[in-house]
């Protein structure tokens, strides 16, 4: 088992030097990208955590459309050529502060908390039981979903459209 | 014999959780706020995912992690047409110059 401990302890590393690049870097491209890091990083700690169909989706719906869809907001409202591209920040000093107080407050919690901690139970592959549990258990919550995501692409659709002058 | 158990996956989702609000509050680009709200949201899933496995949920918590990404995908959506919008409107999309509903 000291191997499983050697990748956690790998895509910790790089789930969190990444998500620091994202948030402190002046460049808003090297935040895009760092974001890349970022996911890949959660979808590797979903593995470990047994969860393969669930990591799946990560890269494919995070990576390959989230991770687009942002990189083309930021293409489109910037302007690439006059290099406008830094972003700025501001109350860095303040925010550090109060995100330390609220960071060591969370980690005293999730530390000194006596979790009931069984691990044990997961399947060695979760798909044909998610796939099953979606159709009986949550079909309501999954219909409502495809409903909404409907809503968002029309919503979408009509409030980034150009109106005609 | 040390082991990863169930703290350090809660320790990871807590750094990232914390680093998603520390981006929303201190940029200024909201396709920045968006990035620290889907760093938000990856640190819950986290959180959910954790909680299946250790605490012997079974296949629950990781459904409710698919539907916090499906919900990411339309939220993520949605947010940049209103970002594109008030480029449009504003020719900038920083926060804090946003502070009329029209022009």
């Amino acid at each position: 088992m000291d191997f499983y401990n050697i990748i956690f302890f790998l895509f910790a590393l790089i789930t969190i030097v990444s998500a620091f690049i994202v948030v402190t870097s002046r460049n808003i491209i090297y935040s895009g990208f760092s974001l890349l890091f970022t996911f890949f990083g959660v979808a590797g700690i979903y593995v470990l955590l047994g969860s393969d169909f669930i990591a799946v989706v990560q890269i494919m719906v995070y990576v390959g459309g989230i991770l687009i869809l942002i990189l083309f907001g930021v293409m489109l409202t910037n302007k690439i050529v006059d290099v406008e591209i830094r972003t700025g920040a501001s109350h860095m000093l303040p925010a550090a502060i109060g995100v330390g107080i609220l960071f060591g407050a969370l980690t005293a919690v999730m530390v000194f908390t006596g979790w009931k901690s069984e691990p044990g139970l997961v399947p060695q592959t979760t798909t044909v039981d998610i796939g099953k549990l979606l159709i009986t258990d949550y079909v309501l919550i999954f219909e409502l979903l495809a409903m909404l995501l409907l809503v968002a692409l029309i919503g979408a659709a009509t409030i980034a459209r150009r109106e005609k002058e | 014999m040390f082991q990863v158990g169930l703290t350090h996956f809660l320790v990871v989702s807590t750094i990232l959780f914390s680093l998603g609000i520390y981006g929303i509050v201190t940029r200024k680009n909201a396709v920045m706020v968006l990035m620290g709200i889907e760093l938000i949201l990856n640190a819950a899933n986290i959180n959910f995912i954790a909680f299946a496995k250790y605490g012997n949920f079974g296949l629950n918590g990781q459904i409710i992690a698919l539907f916090v990404i499906i919900l990411a995908a339309a939220e993520a959506a949605i947010a940049l047409a209103i970002v594109l919008n008030t480029y449009k409107t504003f020719s900038n999309v920083n926060v804090d110059e946003i502070d009329k509903l029209k022009e």
